[in-house]
């Protein structure tokens, strides 16, 4: 069995208090594991963007522990989180968030140069991600040139540019047709997908659960259930 | 951290409405102050003309006296007192009044007449044409060449003209350092020459100009002179009376700062509202690149960064603008009186300060505020 990426145990996080208290994840446990496409799916409202900012570093939970490389993240102080989400955690966000006034390649530069690289140097190791990624000849263009299938690709390259650990999507084809998102799914599949790795996926959008290797369902804040993937390779 | 700071001016100039906007905004600001306090200090500069052109260290007057431009005469008794005080070294009487002269085309011109010691012509000015002893000649008068010299059409050595129903002829053209501010031309003459040719009144004596042995002795000067009931000043004393009259008592200070305030204002509103405008439109970046992993305070460099380099561009651009145009306004008119010195750059740069501190503030409350789990919810 592959080793794991990342452990949550009995996470539980609301929102409010007293009578306006909406409890948005309610004691969710579940693990990630290297090498593995984790899609977490389930109907609006369910708590997954919830949970998957819980796990990332981004909220904190009220209860429950995050467990990464043998450490609770929210034992840390708030540099030490802003840290292992700069080095350990890559967001693919499901409207992209690049910098419109910068170029292709300096957005896909930023996890770079938030690591104290130096520019140029980070510049020509930005280039090489999108090489990856396959649009290195729309290194110099502002990404609102892209098309939509582009932009993601930049948003790829970007999160995979600090080497993460962990690689996490919010909604990666809410934006895009059918085919273009199972594009892009393949390509992360191939490409990105490494042994020392873990993919997380949050979706609403069935036509790619072929992706998956493991699809956790939520409703009501709650995991209901756990099944194989069409990914996975028994 | 060079990295982060490339980041927020790639941001910043990349917008280039937003980027031109910021600059127009803290350019106008700027160039409004500057020019505001520029022409108070010319104004300010110019009015003390009198004193920096003479050049005595000490000035016995009047108590009223305002500005070298007041003329309160005093009786010859003070100078004959200002003589026998010990630690003076000289003392001189000085005329300086407003006459009328009519030139040799029949126009009328008014001027101020400045009498020297006929013995000593302690304070005459440095000549650039004629003999300082020609002064001495009937009906001698040295003209200044300032801004105000054309309203004499232009006079050369041997012009003549009428004051007061006297003939006057121009036997020297000098220069001094400073013109006046009232906008008349200047002729010097000896104390006594003026005394004859205006009208003057019972008492004609407008300053004393003391020459103080040592400059500690001035104290005392000044005591024994109080004690006549005058008042003795040394040139700086004299220049800050004068400032204090005009900053104060005229309500041309006042105007001025009104103006400054009001310029200032204007730039920070049109600085302030563009530069939160451009941070509310990049809210979400900077929240993706806190997801990301960027600190806190990191974002904060950057908007300082922003901030203060719009503001340093601005400020930059609008001294340039502003000594442009008064070096444009003065081939122009010679007379403009507008002066920018380093007091009214520090005063413009305090004020930018300002203006990049309070935008600033505005941005980086917003920005701490965005949580990156607002850029997953969308």
């Amino acid at each position: 069995m592959a080793e794991l990426a990342m452990q949550a145990t009995a996470l539980v996080k609301w929102f409010g208090e007293g009578d306006a208290r909406t409890v948005a994840v309610q004691g969710v446990s579940f693990d990630a594991r290297f090498g593995e496409m984790l899609f977490i799916e389930g109907p609006s409202g369910s708590g997954k963007t919830t949970l998957l900012s819980l796990i990332s570093g981004i909220l904190r939970p009220n209860e429950g522990t995050v467990m990464v490389e043998g450490r609770d993240i929210w034992s840390m102080t708030s540099d030490r989180i802003a840290d292992f989400r700069l080095n350990k955690v890559g967001f693919v966000f499901q409207d992209y968030h690049l910098f419109p006034r910068l170029t292709t390649v300096e957005n896909v530069a930023i996890p770079l140069i938030l690591k104290k690289n130096d520019w140029d140097k980070s510049i020509d190791e930005a280039m090489e991600y999108l090489e990856i990624v396959g649009i290195k000849d729309r290194a110099l263009l502002p990404p609102v040139k892209l098309s939509g299938g582009e932009q993601q690709r930049v948003a790829i390259a970007r999160a995979i540019a600090s080497h993460p650990d962990i690689l996490i999507f919010d909604e990666p084809t809410a934006s895009l047709d059918g085919e273009t998102g199972r594009k892009i799914l393949d390509f992360v599949k191939k490409n990105i997908l490494t042994d020392k790795r873990c993919i997380i996926v949050v979706t609403h959008d069935n036509r790619i659960f072929e992706y998956a290797d493991r699809i956790m369902t939520m409703e009501d804040g709650r995991v209901i259930g756990f099944e194989q993937g069409g990914g996975r390779e028994e | 951290m060079k990295g982060i700071l490339k980041i927020a001016y790639k941001l910043l100039v990349n917008d280039k409405g937003k980027f031109a906007a910021l600059l127009v905004g803290i350019t106008f600001a700027v160039f409004l102050m500057v020019m505001m306090t520029s022409m108070f200090s010319g104004i300010l500069h110019r009015s003390s003309a009198t004193v920096l052109n003479v050049g005595a260290k000490v000035w016995v007057m009047d108590p009223a006296i305002n500005t070298p431009a007041n003329n309160i005469p005093m009786p010859d008794y003070v100078l004959d007192a200002v003589r026998s005080i010990n630690g003076v070294t000289y003392a001189v009487p000085l005329y300086s009044g407003g006459a009328l002269v009519k030139l040799r085309s029949g126009a009328y011109q008014s001027v101020t007449v400045i009498g020297l010691d006929d013995s000593s012509l302690y304070g005459r000015p440095e000549l650039l044409e004629g003999q300082i002893e020609d002064i001495y000649g009937e009906n001698a008068f040295i003209v200044v060449k300032d801004a105000e010299f054309p309203k004499l059409q232009n006079p050369r050595v041997g012009t003549e003209f009428e004051i007061n129903d006297h003939r006057g002829v121009i036997v020297g053209i000098a220069r001094v350092t400073t013109s006046g501010l009232f906008g008349v031309p200047t002729l010097y003459t000896t104390y006594n020459r003026a005394l004859q040719y205006i009208p003057s009144t019972r008492f004609t004596t407008a300053f004393i100009l003391i020459e103080p042995k040592n400059t500690t002795a001035i104290p005392y000067i000044k005591q024994q002179v109080k004690a006549l009931g005058y008042e003795a000043l040394t040139k700086d004393e004299f220049i800050q009376k004068t400032s204090r009259f005009y900053k104060y008592q005229t309500g041309v200070g006042t105007n001025v700062l009104i103006m400054t305030v009001i310029s200032f204002i204007v730039g920070l509103c049109i600085s302030g509202q563009t530069f939160y405008t451009f941070i509310l439109e990049n809210l979400e970046r900077f929240g993706a690149l806190k997801a990301i992993g960027a600190k806190g305070r990191e974002l904060v460099y950057m908007i300082l960064f922003q901030a203060s380099f719009a503001s340093l561009a601005g400020f930059g651009l609008g001294i340039g603008l502003a000594c442009l145009l008064i070096t444009v306004a003065r081939l122009r008119m010679p007379s403009y009186a507008a002066m920018t010195t380093y007091t009214d750059i520090g005063l413009a740069f305090i004020m930018v300060l300002i203006i990049a501190g309070i935008s600033s503030y505005i941005g980086v409350r917003k920005v701490l505020k965005i949580e990156p789990f607002d850029i997953f919810r969308g």
